[in-house]
């Protein structure tokens, strides 16, 4: 098959990447979906977890961490909003736990709601990515 | 009349006045493109989301139990106003403008009986609002230690209002700034945060050629994928805003510090005239003395 999809993933601050892949694996909030060519128009939120981008069918997927966001499949392509992505390759397991025990600690010493369920957002992606990584 | 010694020295200062005027401008025009270039960066995003926003929105507004960051509370008693400013000085009547709109606006609000709660972002604003509003403004926060603006920036003020509305303290947000349009111009807006205003006119023609042939599937559902989306979109508003305001903030010091430097020079013309003519009747002087003096004899 030569049809591609053509898929944007945008950030806030930028648009990071424009391109064209086979398919598209997309962490949904009810469970992992594949974006193909044509596939049928939905919208779905995306739960914390990897991307993985096969640019052609065989290929090594691409693997791009995202922390949470909203895709959209509409008949151009695949869109996705997410508000920061992490190229797995660049993540330091070592660093990684660091920054967990210090969230873990900001959850425990959270005064009000508002801390706490910022804390705890922090913390479940953290988790998700951990696991990932090791 | 001044003597020939206070105009050189009204003169060099003047000219090293002028030399500040230029290096701010400098400064401001490079600032200005970064920053430009950050608001056109972060447009796609703000661009998808309202088009999504309003695909969607418009199916569930009227139904009941749609979220209140969409349908409002259904009072508009408590209103928050939140107003967007720079840090620094010296940008024209960039700072001035927006404080003009937003108090104009408080002040209607006041005489229709409503409370007003006053949120500022950046001092410039807050120093001239205090004066006139001080027990209504709740908070300032201060921006002075951003360098770069960054949408982990926006996030925690979106956060903390988005908190205060759980907590009902207001029903209806809205957010000044000015919006860039070029360094010469800026707009000043009011852009309604809470309850999210639906741009229905911008959606037809997209709902023709997109939405018309496709029939989405929502995952997990319309409200789940809503009551996600909203209140990021209240951050997306909040940063899209932030960073028009720091894209006009340069561009008006930049138009500014570009008078005053024009200014400058046409002062030191002027001074470096009465200079001249100055010097011209002092030698004029001296040599009618000596003349008159040689006559005498």
């Amino acid at each position: 098959m030569s049809e591609t999809l053509h898929f944007e993933i945008v950030s806030p601050e930028r648009l990071l990447k424009d391109a064209e892949a086979a398919m598209v694996v997309v962490p949904g909030a009810d469970g992992d979906f594949a974006a193909m060519p044509a596939h049928a128009p939905m919208m779905s939120t995306i739960r914390p977890g990897v991307v993985e981008i096969y640019e052609t069918e065989t290929a090594v997927p691409e693997q791009l961490f995202v922390k949470g966001g909203l895709a959209q499949i509409s008949p151009e392509g695949l869109t996705i909003l997410a508000e920061e992505t992490i190229h797995l390759d660049d993540v330091d397991a070592g660093d990684l736990a660091g920054k967990i025990s210090a969230v873990e600690g900001d959850l425990a010493a959270a005064s009000d709601d508002v801390a706490r369920a910022a804390a705890e957002k922090e913390l479940a992606w953290m988790t998700v990515l951990s696991e990932i990584v090791s | 009349m001044p003597s020939l010694k206070d105009l050189k020295v009204r003169i060099n200062s003047v000219k090293s006045t002028q030399k500040i005027t230029k290096a701010m401008k400098m400064v401001a025009a490079s600032k200005l493109r970064r920053a430009q270039e950050a608001a056109e960066a972060a447009r796609p995003y703000a661009e998808r989301m309202e088009k999504v926003l309003t695909g969607l929105g418009q199916a569930v507004k009227d139904q009941p139990g749609a979220s209140p960051l969409l349908a409002g509370t259904g009072k508009d008693d408590v209103q928050l106003v939140i107003i967007a400013t720079s840090e620094r000085g010296l940008c024209g009547g960039f700072n001035t403008n927006i404080v003009k709109a937003a108090r104009a606006h408080i002040a209607s609000l006041i005489a229709d009986g409503k409370t007003v709660k006053i949120l500022c972002i950046g001092k410039k604003g807050y120093g001239v609002l205090r004066r006139e509003f001080e027990d209504r403004i709740i908070d300032l926060k201060d921006m002075s230690a951003v360098k770069k603006l960054g949408f982990g920036d926006a996030q925690p003020i979106a956060a903390e209002v988005l908190a205060m509305f759980d907590r009902g303290e207001f029903d209806v947000a809205t957010l000044f700034y000015a919006k860039f349009q070029s360094a010469l111009v800026q707009i000043t807006t009011a852009q309604q945060l809470i309850p999210a205003p639906l741009n229905v006119a911008a959606n037809e023609n997209d709902a023709e050629d997109e939405l018309a042939g496709a029939v989405y599937d929502y995952e997990p559902s319309e409200e789940a994928i809503l009551d996600d989306l909203l209140p990021r979109n209240v951050a997306v508003q909040v940063y899209r805003g932030l960073l028009e305001n720091a894209a006009s903030e340069q561009g008006a010091r930049m138009t500014a510090m570009d008078n005053a430097t024009r200014n400058a020079g046409e002062m030191i013309d002027s001074l470096t005239i009465t200079y001249n003519r100055t010097r011209q009747a002092n030698i004029t002087k001296e040599l009618i003395e000596i003349i008159s003096g040689a006559e005498a004899l």
